[in-house]
């Protein structure tokens, strides 16, 4: 059964609407993920589902009881929203004790909860503090203490982790997966952060203008985009768009990519990633999509042995990031970037020889933006 | 030490005593007239007569002051002014509480659970900030009389708070504007209501503007005349009334002396009040307007 399904939901503000026909279902224990640009209704979504805006439209059901036009209080729901938004008359106790209070739980149970929440996210010491004496993440914390404390059947994160400073976003942001893996809860979490997104997500719904493009899982997201959209959201950097004519025929398709100042570069379509879509494209000037780890420095010592399609391009900018070094390269009309081994002795100017897995490359169609291949 | 780089030429520091000089000679013109009424309310009648308004007091007595407070006459009755002291009081105290309490309520509502033509609401309720009081003198009256409270310390209270409403309302809208939306849909979601939340929630982060509004309500219902004089009954005048009947009977000689003790008395609450809350009061008119 699942935990939260939304059914068919649209929501007009005015004659503005900002849900379309928003569908979805996650299964109890998932972690939903909402993300996508500023503006595409996600926070909208999720102030539906916790009943602090009616919808326009459609259906949510909650544990398979339809909650539509139940109160907040009456959906069993907690949420932790991205100002905290603690109670500031209230110290962390009272804090925490709130929700429980208002359900009428009684005052040694009470007290139990309070316990048990400080306990698991280490704020045992700040009890008796009021939130203004707290640090960000002490009051992050509190905030998703007081979700806890009620054991409700869904958790709402609405953006919580954006108003820390990064070091401190990448510990919460782990802490909330451990928390997750430990409690088994259902959390839906909406963020415009993809790689808060990617970690922490058992499923992805990207947004746009008031529609999920694509919902699925961070694996069929990252690799598999519906659309230009989707697939330039997600990943940082992000995908590199070239464009490409097809040529060839079924079983021997190629893209020719036209650099300005250098030779045509024919890339040779894999036949295992052919789609009948392709057979009316050919001729026409489709969008090749590369991330920039498809490709790779030419390896010297592993000579015909090496994988993917060899190219070579003038390096314009080397940007070092530790990890690895991200190159910019002048391909098609435009310049891509590649992420390459940090051993990499390259300087800008030079001419480098890589190589590209075609295999994870995608194909869109430029006017409708949606995936051929 | 101050904070603050000054020049330091012949020129600019001349300037600056001038400034000063200025300044000091200013303040003391604002505060004479209070001076005066102080040495002229401890001063025996004869000695009023014979020295000027500034001359110190030869024999200083309390007696005006007692006869402000107990035996003056106001118009056909001589009890002082005290009965009418706590007259006012009993009409500034309910007045303050209901107005305030109502306008924190309003401001809330209406910022908190927007409804249609909240807005327009609002704007009406500013609308009222600025009606002139004579306008509403007879459907005052004419209301009062319906209710049957004319004449009386309630229908006083009444209109006080009919009138403070559209101040109230104002200071506690803009306040609650201030406070984020996110607290009160927490603590929707933690299952409180409309009056929980208001009580346990928002009231206890208003103080400063709680201050503002009690502040403001106090000092205008204390010093009202023209509601005073017009609804009020022999025995419900506020103290206004009293200090105006007191100062112009006229049997026998114009005592200054008491007319004077009897307008400081009439004047200390509000005074009192600013002391001891002023400090509040300029806190509150600035909350929101610096994120904290």
């Amino acid at each position: 059964m699942s935990a939260l399904e939304i059914q068919r939901v649209c929501k007009d503000f005015g004659s503005t609407r900002v849900l379309q026909d928003v569908s979805l279902a996650i299964d109890s224990g998932e972690f939903l993920i909402l993300v996508g640009p500023s503006g595409c209704g996600k926070s909208t979504l999720m102030n539906a589902i916790a009943g602090l805006e009616p919808v326009t439209s459609g259906e949510i059901h909650i544990g398979g009881e339809e909650i539509t036009w139940r109160t907040p209080a009456e959906r069993d729901i907690a949420m932790v929203f991205q100002s905290y938004a603690l109670y500031p008359s209230m110290t962390v106790r009272g804090n925490i004790a709130f929700g429980l209070e208002m359900r009428k739980v009684p005052k040694a149970e009470r007290e139990a909860a309070v316990e048990r929440v400080a306990d698991l996210l280490q704020i045992s010491h700040l009890l008796e503090r009021k939130p203004s004496q707290l640090s960000g993440g002490q009051r992050q914390r509190v905030a998703m203490g007081r979700a806890l404390a009620r054991e409700p059947k869904v958790y709402l994160f609405d953006e919580p982790l954006s108003n820390l400073d990064a070091k401190l976003r990448v510990e919460m942001r782990t802490e909330i997966k451990k928390l997750h893996q430990r409690l088994g809860t259902t959390i839906v979490y909406v963020t415009h952060d993809q790689i808060e997104a990617m970690t922490l997500a058992d499923s992805i719904a990207v947004m746009r203008d008031g529609c999920i493009l694509q919902f699925g899982t961070p694996d069929e997201i990252y690799n598999d985009p519906v659309d230009i959209f989707v697939a330039g959201f997600m990943g940082s950097p992000s995908m590199n768009f070239v464009p490409a004519v097809l040529e060839g025929a079924p079983g021997d398709y190629r893209l020719r990519v036209a650099t300005p100042g250098a030779d045509d570069l024919l890339l040779p379509w894999p036949v295992s990633r052919e789609t009948a879509a392709l057979a009316e494209c050919r001729g026409r000037t489709l969008t090749l999509g590369l991330r920039p780890e498809h490709f790779s420095e030419e390896d010297a010592r592993l000579g015909e042995q090496a994988e993917g399609t060899p190219l070579s391009a003038t390096v314009s900018v080397v940007e070092p990031t530790g990890a690895d070094i991200l190159l910019r390269l002048p391909l098609g009309d435009g310049e891509i970037t590649a992420r390459v081994n940090p051993d990499c002795r390259v300087a800008a100017g030079e001419r480098l020889g890589l190589r590209v897995d075609m295999r994870r490359a995608v194909l869109f169609d430029p006017d409708s933006e949606r995936r051929l291949a | 030490m101050d904070n603050v780089i000054r020049s330091r030429t012949p020129a600019a520091r001349a300037g600056r005593l001038l400034l000063q000089a200025v300044l000091v000679v200013a303040a003391l013109w604002y505060l004479l007239p209070l001076a005066v009424m102080v040495l002229t309310s401890l001063k025996p009648l004869d000695e009023i007569g014979a020295g000027s308004l500034l001359t110190l007091p030869e024999h200083p007595t309390l007696a005006p002051w007692l006869k402000a407070w107990g035996s003056a006459c106001t118009g056909m009755r001589c009890e002082g002014v005290s009965g009418y002291f706590w007259n006012s009081f009993a009409i500034v105290i309910p007045a303050v509480i209901i107005a305030t309490l109502i306008g924190a309520l309003n401001g809330y509502a209406l910022t908190k659970w927007r409804f249609r033509g909240a807005e327009l609401l609002f704007a009406l309720m500013l609308f009222g900030c600025f009606i002139p009081f004579q306008v509403i003198l007879l459907p005052m009256a004419q209301t009062l009389g319906w209710l049957g409270l004319s004449s009386s310390r309630a229908g006083l209270v009444l209109v006080h708070v009919v009138f403070g409403i559209a101040f109230t309302t104002l200071f506690f809208r803009n306040f609650y504007v201030s406070v984020p939306d996110e607290l009160v849909a927490a603590a929707k979601l933690d299952g409180a209501g409309f009056f929980r939340i208001f009580w346990r929630i928002l009231l206890p982060v208003s103080k400063p503007i709680i201050v503002v509004s009690v502040i403001w309500q106090f000092t205008q219902i204390w010093n009202d005349f023209l509601f005073g004089v017009a609804f009020s009954g022999h025995d419900t005048q506020p103290v206004t009334v009293a200090l105006n009947n007191l100062v112009n009977t006229s049997t026998g000689v114009k005592e200054y002396n008491v007319d004077m003790a009897a307008a400081m008395i009439a004047a200390l609450p509000t005074l009192l009040v600013y002391v001891l809350a002023g400090k509040y009061f300029v806190r509150g008119l600035t909350a929101g307007s610096v994120k904290g």
